[in-house]
């Protein structure tokens, strides 16, 4: 069972999305990357997703990773937030990303905890980082920063050195802890 | 508003519940020996039962991700060794792995064997303070020692090849820094075959056949095969649960790949240990065999290790060059400030790439977006420890608190990789 074998399924199962796997990559000298990538959606995603993670054919059966991506001034990029989905069967032994493209002001994609409990953090993590809300995600706050942050560190438009939190922080000293 | 780490987990110490006397709430962390690192726990207690846990991180967060966007290719490589901090060169060699797939560069034989080397000198690394810990935790601290002492020896080498212990940050983009010294690969050998055997047998006859160890260890922490996979774990706590998965086999990199030096060289001889618990033990069982294949992987390495550059590409502006040639002739101080000055730099393809080693905790992956500047778009990591830890309240629900510290080490949690 290869990729090609993998990505015809997909394309026979779900004729209406037009489906076209990518190379995340294309060198200077014409060459490309092995790593093959595909635009779901949003919508359709978990129809996808539940396809790619049961189907015989694909048996995707682990979420290696889940990111996001934001493309605001990204060379030929039409769309703000690409959400990552890392995916690897373990039976087949293959790799595939499918990328889920959002806008603003509302970015929402439709959770996958429900397919790989290994969703769980990551989902929490690009929300934390960009604010991408995950619809259905069983606890959706924020992970590695405090709950009363406001802004979304990871967007482009967020400088690096902070927007001044750092000030903001509360103090506890010896007398008032 | 000022910004508080209030999170409405309370309490900060232990309380009792009002409506049921056996119910607890306890405050575990951040600053608690036995979470080894900072990192909190909020365990919901029967008597001395866990019924429930919420883990709470971000303790250590520090941006490193935002900050990659902001670093070139090879000035990166110093922030992604602080994340896992205990086997820092593991690191090193997955981030510069995953920056030549983008460039869609191939880097010299001398130079895999020698990463080859490295990496398994990083396991071996991890694994000792893994492995001595999980002792540690439940009161015996000699087998901790044993380990400790021979990560000393692993940090003069790593010192000597790269001149840091800690955080080498040896290699580079199409490289390594340096070669390595003469005869450097004498005492690795030395180590691995001296040094390394006799420490897993002393932790071995204190702990294996130890009743209070197995008894405290097996059967805690139980997570089935099927569950590991759909729970996205890798790595020694995924094989300790039955998953037959291992990077170096199944998508094979560097010397693990056959034909690695270009003229139909076999990859290395190793085999990947299985066990089928899921508990604590399977995975310290597991991590004790990798630390003997390790060994043999580096002495079959060794052995062949060839002769050569260990850089690429230095013609095509790739690799920086030897410092030799930098000091003492003008091509190379041109060349170099062609490399490193702010206008000029690498032109890699616009694109993504993803590229993960088998390290110590699991799959370490970066993935690179480039937007063909001298900076990545993007540099995610996909975090072993973070990805593992998640499935940490389900291990741990149902038993004794005094299991908590043995499950926390059996996954092997490093809170700089869980918050970067």
């Amino acid at each position: 069972m290869s990729t090609a074998d993998t990505i015809h399924a997909m394309q026979e199962r779900f004729p209406d999305l037009h489906l076209a796997a990518l190379p995340l990559v294309t060198y200077a000298d014409g060459r490309t990357s092995d790593q093959l990538w595909m635009r779901v959606p949003a919508e359709r995603l978990l129809a996808v997703a539940k396809f790619l993670r049961d189907d015989p054919r694909t048996k995707f059966e682990q979420l290696c990773d889940l990111t996001c991506v934001d493309y605001l001034g990204y060379p030929g990029a039409e769309d703000r937030f690409g959400v990552i989905y890392a995916l690897v069967s373990l039976t087949h032994g293959h790799r595939l990303w499918l990328k889920v493209f959002v806008n603003d002001p509302q970015p929402e994609v439709p959770s996958v905890t429900s397919l790989w409990r290994g969703a769980e953090w990551p989902e929490r993590e690009v929300y934390d980082m960009f604010g991408v809300r995950f619809t259905g995600h069983p606890d959706l706050r924020r992970i590695l920063l405090p709950q009363n942050f406001t802004a979304y560190p990871l967007r482009k438009d967020y400088p690096l050195t902070g927007q001044g939190e750092r000030e903001d922080f509360e103090v506890v000293t010896r007398e008032t802890a | 508003m000022p910004i508080s780490y209030d999170l409405g987990l309370k309490p900060t110490t232990l309380e009792r519940d009002a409506a049921h006397e056996d119910r607890w709430t306890l405050n575990f962390g951040p600053q608690h020996p036995a979470t080894h690192t900072t990192l909190r726990l909020v365990l919901e207690l029967e008597g001395e039962r866990v019924i429930g846990c919420t883990p709470d991180i971000g303790f250590l967060h520090s941006g490193f991700e935002k900050l990659g966007e902001h670093l070139d290719y090879n000035q990166y490589v110093v922030i992604v060794e602080r994340m896992n901090y205990i086997c820092p060169i593991s690191n090193d060699i997955a981030w510069h792995m995953a920056v030549e797939k983008l460039f869609g560069i191939d880097i010299t034989p001398r130079c895999k064997a020698l990463r080859t080397i490295l990496a398994e000198l990083g396991r071996i690394q991890d694994h000792l303070l893994c492995v001595g810990c999980t002792g540690l935790d439940l009161g015996g601290f000699t087998a901790f020692l044993y380990g400790f002492n021979e990560r000393e020896t692993i940090n003069d080498l790593i010192e000597e090849i790269s001149g840091s212990r800690f955080h080498p940050s040896y290699t580079r983009l199409g490289g390594l820094a340096q070669d390595a010294p003469p005869g450097w690969t004498d005492k690795v050998l030395d180590f691995v075959r001296n040094g390394v055997p006799p420490a897993l047998r002393d932790v071995e006859t204190l702990l294996l056949r130890n009743r209070i160890f197995i008894e405290r260890t097996k059967g805690i922490g139980v997570i089935g095969h099927d569950d590991a996979i759909n729970w996205s774990l890798t790595g020694p706590v995924a094989r300790g649960s039955g998953v037959k998965r291992d990077l170096r086999k199944d998508e094979p990199y560097l010397c693990y790949a056959d034909n690695w030096d270009g003229q139909g060289a076999t990859a290395v001889d190793f085999k990947v240990p299985i066990t089928y618990g899921g508990d604590v033990f399977a995975r310290f069982l597991v991590r004790l065999e990798e630390v003997r294949q390790a060994c043999r992987i580096i002495e079959q390495v060794v052995a062949m290790l060839p002769e050569g550059p260990i850089n690429v590409g230095l013609d095509e502006n790739l690799t920086l060059p030897n410092k030799q040639e930098v000091y003492y002739s003008i091509e190379g101080l041109i060349h170099h400030f062609e490399q490193v000055m702010t206008n000029r730099g690498w032109t890699p393809p616009i694109g993504e790439a993803y590229f993960a080693n088998e390290t110590a905790n699991g799959e370490l992956g970066y993935y690179v977006v480039s937007d063909g500047g001298r900076f990545p778009w993007r540099a995610r990591t996909r975090p072993p420890s973070f990805i593992n830890y998640q499935v940490f309240p389900k291990l741990l629900v149902g038993h004794q608190i005094s299991d908590v510290p043995a499950v926390l080490n059996s996954l092997n949690i490093i809170a700089a990789e869980l918050d970067r």
